[in-house]
């Protein structure tokens, strides 16, 4: 099961749930999984970027996720 | 509100020009006579990319009226480079990375090369403080200092 | 980590190919685009920092000879809320208001109306003609008091975000964000030491020394052609559309050379106020900013307060780490609080951990991005504790740096683990570096720093064209802000095989090349140098192609080598290798004309981080502080054009120095900023600085093909506490604010 953590400032969105284990096999699939969990946490999830197993995607969209994946959440970054 | 006839001589050419009584010098380079390398970074001399040489003296023109250069002579950034090959000033700078954007780099070229026509071999305390005047924001400096040593380096092997 | 790899072409430091039209006043910036029948368009900028703004009457104005045209608030449409680009200044409503005032005026220089007319003088004088009438309000100016729950409010409707619900009340407090791992109280229970501070840091801005500027036409086709200095073109005709509610397709925007922007020019400012005046006077309207209007209306990066307390070890061992940040956000909401929150602590290995933030409404100008935006302000405040923490431990601070210092595997405090990064291999490089192990000269003292940015990729594009002698041409949508051509052209030829000089790279225009996100976050030769790589392996598919077919065999049976096609190792074939060049030369008959393309959404940008340390004395007499040397270590990943890539380091040196030692904006009590001139806003100039060394570290970033990071931004990180640090080591008083200006040190030596 994959490992998939939500940054404070979604957790409005997750019920106050901050950790979460889901098998799934690419990002695509996780939103789906999510958005039915908790529907409306799609598009605060579209705004965030996303570290899959360490590599911080701005857009993530069909990136695998393995079963010992780790999924963070996170703000995304802008830059000068 | 009617325009003065104004004579100058820009980069070596006689340059006849209609500027208003209040108009800079740097407005009419650049909006009457197309000299749109002479750069304004203020309007208040505190910047120094609208630095030209006016009968020898390094100014910068935003402080100066276009009335002030009726028989000037002018040197601007156009006016640099010799034949159909850069000044060594502006090789120097090239080679030493000496600009990021290049907005300041007309200013700093026209102020160096006042500086190096009259003092041939400046120390680096002596370049600092005479560029002192001319802002960069994106080089800290550094490279543009060597760039100037570097130039006056090769002007003094070649003469 | 991957092994050193030798080049040919990627780590040298050739000219640009930009590099004669800048040095000769050829190259066309901002204000340099003149256009027959052109107009000049000019700005009314608000008289108060806080008013509602109850009427506004341009008639008197449009009625002068010479005036062609003139627009409020009234004249723009209302916009939805929303985000716009990737990048680049929060919410176009707000980017909307900013760009004209409606119903309020929320800072002292907002624009409230603006003239188009036949020259500069007419337009000026017409604005003087414009009827406005205020409501003038109390301005709210400080950050902290601004937070209070009985503060005059900028926004009735704004009711702070990410609270777990909803408040009832409206405040200024436009969002809060919480970063926390671990037991906070368990951690400072182990610490042997408690380093507890409050560290200010006013307003600073950007500082290019290019005014923003833009020349509009609008055709009677009601298609709008505008020229502008923008790190962004793609983004500020987005910004445009949605400002203007114009179809995108309507507005070509091409970006001119631009004249520094370190994130200031990600957002737009004039471009649909000359739009609207050019379609209302059915001619071109050129508008240039004043020094003045850049320093009151534009940039500039937040103003802060940042509160830091940190446990550690006597072994140096951090165990508990908490800070709470605010930063002023300016009219609008949008202060960079949360890469702030999520930089602070980036360096470092810290179990327990707490960071809070909040983005501040004040009456001064909206924030825009600046290098690294958010991480110096909180990065400064946890240097300078850090120092004090090493000053009570006895510790060198480069080793309780080491101590604490974050490397592949690290969960960082933002999320994810890092993959390989380069912050132990900097502190190795200072720890060694002869500036460090030389004493400190007599009567300085030294500061040491860290420095973090987390780069970013987005969309890029590129197109290589082979001309038909197989000369190259690049394309793509990048300002070149700083050399970048330099490094698309680096790796075009690294990896086609053609020497550098057989590249020109070109940035297009909106309509001439793909979609490209802005020149920022240090993302061009990371992402458009994927992009610019892939467009050239494109071209060596095809080629390699075009060869198979010429000598009759299958493509898996030719390869690229030093830019000829040459026959796969095993591949039994009499045949001479064919080069670019004879490939574009049988090009017509091989199906055409060589054209490579790549677009893509770069993903797995690599952090870069730094170690700073210099040497500063202090004029006990006049407060003044001399900078004797300074010293920047960078981990680029892979410097691609090292020369440019120092000149990243020590451009963001002066800017982070200047920033220590002297730039701040000074406001009166009704919100007026005092110091709005380079005279008195005073940056780095050349005398002010020593020459600046640096050393480049290379740890590769495995995402890129060359192992690009992006450099341009966590070099004006560590400069800030380094000067804090370095004066306190000179002169034994810690001064927490900054700027470190002499009336500041002057100050604090005399209470000592």
């Amino acid at each position: 099961m994959a490992k998939v953590v939500f940054p404070d400032h979604l957790l409005a969105h997750t019920g106050g749930e901050r950790e979460i284990e889901v098998a799934v096999a690419n990002y695509r699939d996780l939103l789906t999984i999510l958005e039915k969990r908790w529907p409306g946490v799609r598009e605060p999830l579209n705004k965030a970027a996303v570290a899959i197993d360490g590599q911080i995607y701005q857009d993530a969209f069909l990136e695998p996720i393995g079963a010992d994946s780790e999924v963070f959440f996170m703000s995304r970054i802008e830059g000068g | 509100m009617s325009k003065m006839h104004i004579r100058t001589t820009i980069n070596g050419d006689q340059v006849d020009f209609l500027g208003s009584p209040q108009q800079s010098l740097l407005d009419a380079l650049r909006d009457e006579v197309g000299k749109l390398g002479t750069k304004e970074g203020c309007g208040t001399g505190d910047c120094g990319a609208c630095s030209v040489i006016v009968d020898g003296r390094l100014v910068c023109s935003c402080l100066m009226l276009a009335a002030e250069a009726e028989g000037a002579e002018i040197t601007t950034i156009e006016g640099i480079a010799e034949g159909d090959g850069l000044h060594p000033i502006q090789e120097k700078f090239l080679e030493h990375a000496a600009l990021q954007c290049g907005v300041c780099t007309p200013g700093f070229i026209v102020a160096t090369k006042a500086l190096l026509d009259r003092n041939p071999d400046p120390d680096e305390r002596t370049i600092r403080y005479w560029l002192a005047g001319n802002l960069c924001r994106c080089t800290g400096y550094d490279k543009i200092v060597r760039a100037v040593q570097d130039a006056a380096q090769e002007l003094a092997h070649e003469a | 980590m991957a092994e050193a790899v030798d080049y040919r072409y990627v780590g040298t430091s050739p000219v640009r190919p930009d590099g004669v039209d800048k040095v000769t006043g050829r190259a066309q910036f901002g204000a340099d685009q003149n256009l027959p029948n052109m107009l000049h368009g000019s700005v009314l900028r608000s008289p108060h920092a806080h008013a509602r703004i109850k009427s506004v009457d341009v008639s008197k104005a449009l009625a002068m000879d010479g005036v062609h045209a003139a627009v409020s608030g009234a004249d723009f449409p209302s916009v939805q809320s929303g985000e716009v680009g990737g990048e680049g200044g929060g919410d176009v409503a707000d980017i909307a208001k900013n760009v004209m005032a409606r119903d309020k005026a929320l800072y002292h220089g907002h624009a409230v109306a603006a003239v188009a007319a036949t020259s500069v003088e007419i337009a000026e004088r017409a604005l003087d003609a414009i009827e406005v009438e205020y409501e003038p309000l109390p301005p709210v100016l400080d950050v902290v008091e601004a937070m209070a729950p009985d503060a005059t409010l900028l926004d009735d409707n704004c009711f702070t975000k990410n609270l777990p619900e909803k408040p009832d009340k409206p405040s200024n407090i436009a969002s809060v964000m919480v970063l926390a791992r671990g037991d906070l109280d368990a951690g400072f229970e182990q610490a042997d030491v408690v380093v507890e501070g409050e560290y200010r840091i006013p307003m600073a801005h950007q500082g290019y020394i290019e005014p923003h500027a833009c020349t509009a036409t609008v055709n009677e086709e009601g298609k709008a052609t505008v020229w502008c200095c923008t790190q962004g073109h793609f983004e500020f005709r987005a910004m445009t559309s949605k400002i203007l509610n114009w179809k995108i397709g309507d507005l070509k925007f091409i970006a001119s050379e631009i004249g520094g922007g370190f994130g200031g020019k990600t957002v737009v400012y004039l471009e649909p106020v000359a739009v609207l005046l050019s379609k209302h006077a059915g001619r071109p309207v050129k508008m240039v900013m004043s020094r003045e209007e850049v320093f009151r209306a534009t940039g500039p990066t937040s103003g802060s307060v940042c509160r830091v307390k940190i446990g550690a070890q006597n072994d140096g061992k951090i165990t508990a780490a908490k800070a709470w940040l605010a930063y002023e956000a300016g009219a609008f909401a949008g202060a960079p609080v949360m890469p702030g929150a999520m930089s602070i602590f980036a360096p470092y290995e810290i179990e327990n951990f707490l960071v809070e933030g909040h983005d501040v409404l004040v009456n001064k100008p909206k924030v825009a991005a600046y290098r690294a935006p958010g991480a110096p302000q909180a990065m400064h405040a946890f240097e300078v504790a850090l120092d004090d923490i090493a000053r009570q431990i006895g510790m060198d601070p480069l080793d309780l740096r080491m101590v604490n210092a974050a490397d592949e595997g690290t969960q960082a405090p933002y999320g994810p683990k890092f993959p390989a990064i380069g912050f132990k291999a900097c502190i190795e490089a200072a720890k060694k570096h002869p500036n460090y192990t030389k004493p400190v000269p007599e009567g300085a003292g030294r500061g040491v720093a860290a420095g973090f940015w987390f780069n970013i990729g987005m969309q890029s594009s590129a197109e290589v064209r082979i001309n038909e002698d197989g000369t190259v041409i690049v394309m793509e949508g990048n300002p070149d802000i700083g050399g970048s051509r330099a490094s698309m052209g680096l790796m075009a030829a690294e990896t086609l095989g053609v020497p550098y000089e057989q590249v020109k790279t070109y940035i297009g225009d909106t309509e001439s090349t793909g979609f490209c996100n802005v020149t920022g976050g240090s993302r061009t030769t990371f992402a458009t140098g994927l992009a610019v790589v892939q467009a050239c392996e494109d071209i060596i598919a095809q080629c390699k192609s075009r060869a198979a077919a010429t000598w009759g065999m299958d493509d898996d049976q030719v390869e690229w080598q030093d830019g000829q096609a040459v026959p796969a190792p095993g591949v039994n074939a009499d045949v001479s290798p064919l080069s670019l060049a004879d490939i574009a030369a049988s090009a017509p008959k091989t199906g055409g004309p060589i054209l490579g393309r790549a677009s893509l959404n770069a993903q797995g940008a690599g952090a870069s981080f730094s170690v700073n340390f210099g040497d500063l004395k202090v004029d006990p007499e006049t407060g003044a502080v001399e900078v004797l040397s300074f010293t920047g270590i960078q981990d680029a990943g892979k410097a691609i054009h090292p020369a440019f890539v120092e000149g990243q380091m020590q451009g963001g040196a002066a800017q982070g120095l200047g920033w220590a030692l002297n730039e701040e904006y000074i406001y009166d009590a009704d919100g007026v900023m005092e110091n709005a001139g380079f005279l008195d806003y005073r940056v780095p100039v050349a005398s002010d600085l020593p020459m600046i060394d640096t050393q480049i570290v290379e740890v590769p970033n495995p995402s890129h093909p060359y192992g690009v990071r992006g450099v341009g931004e966590t070099p004006i990180v560590a400069p800030l506490a380094v000067a804090s640090n370095a004066v306190r080591d000179a002169t034994g008083v810690r001064i927490n604010d900054l700027p470190l200006s002499p009336p500041r040190i002057l100050a604090a030596l005399s209470n000592d």
